[in-house]
């Protein structure tokens, strides 16, 4: 290497550090393209996609009605064993039993939020929700029961 | 428990001639994971490198056995994470062999659409991994700035960030979001403008260059005899890209090239991978236009039920060649899967790149192979 070359690379070297050291400058003296969000502080106006999957929820109306039938589509569909329902038999004023949902249990803690339940379901009686902080100092809290105490199945779905 | 390995007694041991063994990983944070190679030195060169593996062994394999063709699929996203669409299109492409499902013409424009977005978003990862690899902190957060725009398109019609499971046997899962399209075209036009920075800031850097070019030669008989796919085995010049070769979806519709290098070195191997976020973008914008009309799901059975026989579909993720082995017996649950990870051949000829160069070149030739741990150890 002859000294003409060396200090072309010595030349060439310095120029291609100082490049990438202005494009950092750039961005130290533009504060505002910087991007990142402050998560916890943010928490109010945070805002997540509509599709988002955090857990899954089971809606009930202002009447306490949910549209689950019972019939164990998404137990089925599940991979990790997550859903576990309990039926039982009603008496319907006919005299006739029939199915109806008892107990929705839904193990947090072995969902991977896959959507196949969901997915599954005839009568969209089970949708994800957007919650996604589920940490608890109790893992037993991570088990939950979809259905609240009282709720019925809503007219007209079968 | 145990108290005594070969690992650790080799360690205690002093090797012949003043070789010394040592430990890298499994939690080690160069490693990207849990990988542990035990590396044996003399002086400052490498003699040997062997990896260990089985820290994160799930046996994916075995569990997809228990579950349905519907089921197994979200699996594959726990493998190579870092593609997780691309992973499951090679799985519901395999179902969707065996059962003869026909997919709508728009199912297939929007997994090609997110195939290429999870491309961009792996080469992203790596870009900003190994630039840290070699000292350089910033860059990382350059490439994830785009990288979250991805991340928020996935979110948006996907649901999930990382694990997706948007591909379904028969389409997709969702439709694309009504959003979709302007979001990926301001993605794109970000993209161009933003892509001269790492140029600036890693390519030309001078420091970056001079520990990349000539370090990690990987012939092309090597990259070959070793099984090597995907930019390791491009780097080297070898033609091989399954989009290409075996096209699946639309690839045969749109025009890209198959990017290739001859350097054979590090350096070669990080070209490549940059070159081939400019394909994706072509691919992308050839696309993004032109999503046909019609059904993104195609009707299938609830309980799928392939015929007797072994299906095998490959796929090409952004680490190298995927392929999916499906043995069935005619019932609801798969007889035998196999899948053909990229990662685990691309690691077997890290012994073959580094040895006689440095150690501190270890780290930059182990960063060009983009390894991703749970896709080795499964």
């Amino acid at each position: 290497m002859s000294v003409k070359e060396y200090i072309q690379n010595v030349y060439n070297g310095v120029t291609s550090l100082l490049k990438g050291m202005r494009k950092t400058g750039y961005y130290f003296f533009h504060p505002k393209e910087i991007i990142t969000q402050q998560y916890p502080d943010n928490r109010s106006t945070l805002q997540l996609a509509e599709r988002f999957r955090g857990e899954v929820v089971m809606p009930h109306d202002a009447s306490n009605e949910h549209a689950c039938t019972g019939c164990t589509a998404c137990e089925l569909a599940c991979p990790n064993g997550t859903i576990k329902i309990i039926t039982r038999f009603d008496t319907t004023p006919e005299g006739k039993k029939k199915k109806a949902l008892d107990t929705f249990i839904y193990h947090l803690e072995l969902c991977t939020m896959c959507n196949l339940c969901v997915e599954a379901c005839p009568t969209d009686a089970i949708k994800m929700a957007q919650n996604f902080e589920h940490s608890v100092f109790d893992r037993s809290k991570l088990t939950k029961k979809l259905n609240q105490p009282g709720s019925k199945i809503r007219e007209g779905v079968e | 428990m145990y108290t005594e390995t070969a690992i650790i007694s080799d360690n205690t041991l002093a090797g012949p001639e003043g070789e010394l063994v040592i430990n890298v990983g499994p939690q080690h944070p160069a490693t990207h994971g849990v990988l542990h190679l035990v590396i044996t030195l003399q002086g400052e060169t490498v003699k040997k490198i062997e990896p260990h593996l089985g820290y994160i062994h799930r046996s994916i394999e075995k569990m997809c056995e228990s579950l349905s063709y519907r089921q197994f699929i979200y699996v594959t996203s726990r493998m190579d994470y870092l593609s997780s669409h691309i992973n499951n299109l090679g799985c519901a492409i395999c179902v969707e062999k065996s059962m003869q499902i026909e997919v709508p013409q728009r199912a297939k424009v929007i997994r090609v659409l997110m195939s290429e977005l999870t491309r961009i978003a792996s080469h992203e990862l790596w870009l900003g991994a190994m630039a840290m690899d070699l000292g350089a902190f910033t860059p990382f957060f350059y490439a994830f700035r785009e990288r979250e725009m991805i991340n928020e398109i996935m979110e948006d019609s996907c649901g999930a960030r990382l694990t997706m499971n948007y591909m379904v046997p028969g389409g997709v899962m969702y439709d694309i979001h009504p959003q979709f399209r302007e979001k990926t075209k301001a993605f794109v036009k970000q993209f161009k403008q933003k892509v001269v920075e790492y140029d600036d800031l890693v390519t030309n850097n001078i420091i970056f260059q001079n520990r990349m070019k000539g370090v990690g030669i990987l012939s092309k008989e090597d990259a070959i005899s070793f099984g090597c796919t995907g930019p390791v085995a491009r780097g080297s010049g070898l033609s091989c890209d399954t989009r290409k070769i075996f096209p699946y979806e639309v690839y045969a519709d749109v025009d890209f090239d198959e990017v290739l290098e001859t350097g054979c070195d590090s350096f070669a191997r990080y070209m490549v991978r940059v070159r081939e976020m400019h394909q994706s973008i072509r691919i992308i914008e050839q696309l993004i236009d032109n999503i046909p009309e019609g059904d993104f799901q195609a009707k299938t059975k609830a309980v799928l039920k392939p015929p007797k026989g072994e299906f095998y579909q490959r796929v090409e993720t952004a680490r190298g060649e995927f392929g999916v082995y499906i043995v069935s017996e005619g019932g609801t649950t798969p007889y035998r899967i196999k899948f053909r990870s990229p990662g685990f051949s691309n690691l077997s000829a890290l012994d073959h790149m580094a040895r006689g160069s440095k150690i501190g070149d270890l780290m930059a030739t182990m960063g060009t192979l983009d390894l991703v741990i749970p896709d080795i150890d499964r």
